[in-house]
């Protein structure tokens, strides 16, 4: 990708730059304690918390920057942020 | 009637440029420091003189050149006009026009800066704008700042630049004074100068961000892709000038000009309206046999280091006046991006650099004079004198 002058950029762009590589903690997700409350997908800031047809979750990986509210606000404790080695 | 001279102030020739470089958006902070450039815009406003033009009165020069980042984005051709403190109250944001590859064209009516309070000329306002990634054109008389202000659109809108420029002219000297000139005809502008057509520009229809993030992982590459611009300037100031010349039937030298140099052992470099009084002076020393020629300096940015090599290359003394200093180095700019652009070469001439005329003192020919002196002992001894002002009074320190 070469870059345009004046750092002019279209919407949507991250849709292809993927933004993800800047975490430095990432969430271990424990299905056995979710009570699929969905609070982690909605507070996720960066939309990277997807529920599946269950009310399980998953997260999106390319673009979750590790800021850890999930684990945060996560009522049963099913979320753990550990360090990720890289 | 074509090339009709006209007495107008240097304020007014450099407005009337601006009328007819046929400008989108004007904004301007019109209190204190400004000149009579965006006055006489606002009264062509006023008159309707100004077609498809938007005057944005501001409350500060930091505004006033936030709202051209706007409007130049969104594709309008884009002009302030400011001075001194205001230069510097703009400084965060110049590096946003330039960065975001924004042609706005700004006149600066080159003043000194407090403190000590002063409002008179010298050029350390522009000066400590050098690295703003801003293009810097002086002018030496009020004709030449009008011209160049028609110049200047055309290099900074050119599609292989996109940069800023800063036309520079002394304040007072040239913003105050009132000359005969030529003021620019419209047709002939037109001809000269084309519609601004940006490649990329704000359009609700086609969303664009200007200016975005950039990471260490592409920083670096914005800043290579302004300096290459900048490296493709040194070719358009020159071309603009010969366009200019066969448009308008007048020139000024393209990155720099020439005088009396092509014999000259004594080489003396300056910008902006200081170049008339030593030229009267080179006129004077030479019919006395002593050979001094003047190379002056129009484009500070891009720096034009291969023709000032070229013009010097044959000098047995060059000599830099500065109005400006550079706090610490006990040098002017000037002389310090002479001496650059000669290291590592196989040119070995002695430069001497000079600070004078600073808050506005008079440069009177006397002052030349000794410095043309001090130039020839040089030459005999063939050690350049450590940089110093020239015009220090010695009873005040």
């Amino acid at each position: 990708m070469k870059i345009i002058i004046g750092g002019v950029v279209e919407p949507g762009t991250t849709r292809v730059n993927k933004t993800g590589g800047w975490r430095n903690f990432k969430p271990l997700y424990n299905q056995d304690k979710c009570i699929k409350c969905g609070l982690c997908s909605l507070l996720c800031p960066d939309c990277s918390i997807e529920e599946t047809e269950e009310k399980y979750v998953v997260f999106d990986f390319d673009f979750c920057k590790g800021c850890g509210i999930c684990a945060n606000e996560c009522p049963s404790d099913a979320i753990e942020m550990v360090l990720e080695e890289k | 009637m074509k090339n009709k001279m006209t007495v107008v102030e240097g304020s007014y020739t450099v407005a009337h440029s601006v009328k007819v470089c046929r400008p989108n958006v004007i904004s301007a902070y019109p209190i204190t420091p400004q000149t009579h450039i965006v006055e006489d815009l606002s009264q062509f406003m006023a008159d309707g003189e100004i077609p498809n033009c938007e005057y944005i009165n501001v409350e500060s020069e930091f505004s006033a050149i936030s709202a051209l980042v706007g409007a130049s984005a969104a594709g309008a051709r884009t002009y302030s006009s400011t001075t001194s403190q205001g230069l510097e109250l703009m400084h965060e944001v110049l590096f946003n026009v330039s960065g975001m590859r924004l042609p706005v064209v700004m006149t600066v009516a080159n003043r000194a800066v407090s403190a000590p309070i002063n409002i008179w000329n010298d050029q350390q306002d522009s000066i400590s704008q050098r690295d703003t990634g801003w293009i810097q054109l002086y002018a030496e008389d009020t004709q030449e700042a009008g011209d160049m202000t028609a110049q200047a659109f055309k290099v900074a809108e050119d599609k292989e630049i996109k940069l800023p420029a800063m036309v520079c002219m002394d304040g007072f000297i040239l913003s105050h004074v009132y000359e005969p000139v030529i003021l620019l005809e419209q047709d002939l502008t037109d001809e000269y100068l084309p519609k601004y057509e940006p490649e990329y520009f704000l359009d609700t229809k086609n969303p664009m961000t200007f200016g975005a993030f950039a990471d260490p992982t592409t920083y670096t590459e914005f800043r290579y892709l302004q300096q290459k611009a900048m490296d493709n300037a040194l070719e358009k100031i020159e071309k603009a000038a010969d366009d200019f010349n066969k448009i308008f039937g007048r020139y000024y030298g393209g990155l720099i000009d020439t005088y009396k140099t092509e014999d000259a052992e004594i080489i003396i470099m300056a910008m902006g309206s200081i170049i008339g009084t030593i030229k009267d002076v080179i006129d004077k020393v030479r019919s006395d046999g002593i050979k001094v020629g003047l190379v002056k300096v129009r484009s500070f940015r891009p720096f034009p280091v291969e023709a000032i090599r070229k013009a010097v290359a044959e000098a047995s003394v060059i000599v830099t006046l500065d109005k400006n200093i550079s706090l610490g180095l006990n040098e002017g700019a000037l002389l310090t991006e002479v001496k650059s652009s000669l290291y590592n070469t196989d040119i070995s001439v002695p430069v001497m650099g000079f600070m004078l005329g600073h808050g506005g003192r008079d440069i009177p020919r006397r002052t030349i004079r000794m410095i043309i002196d001090k130039a020839k002992d040089t030459m005999r001894s063939g050690i350049a004198v450590e940089s110093e002002f020239a015009d220090l009074r010695g009873d005040l320190v």
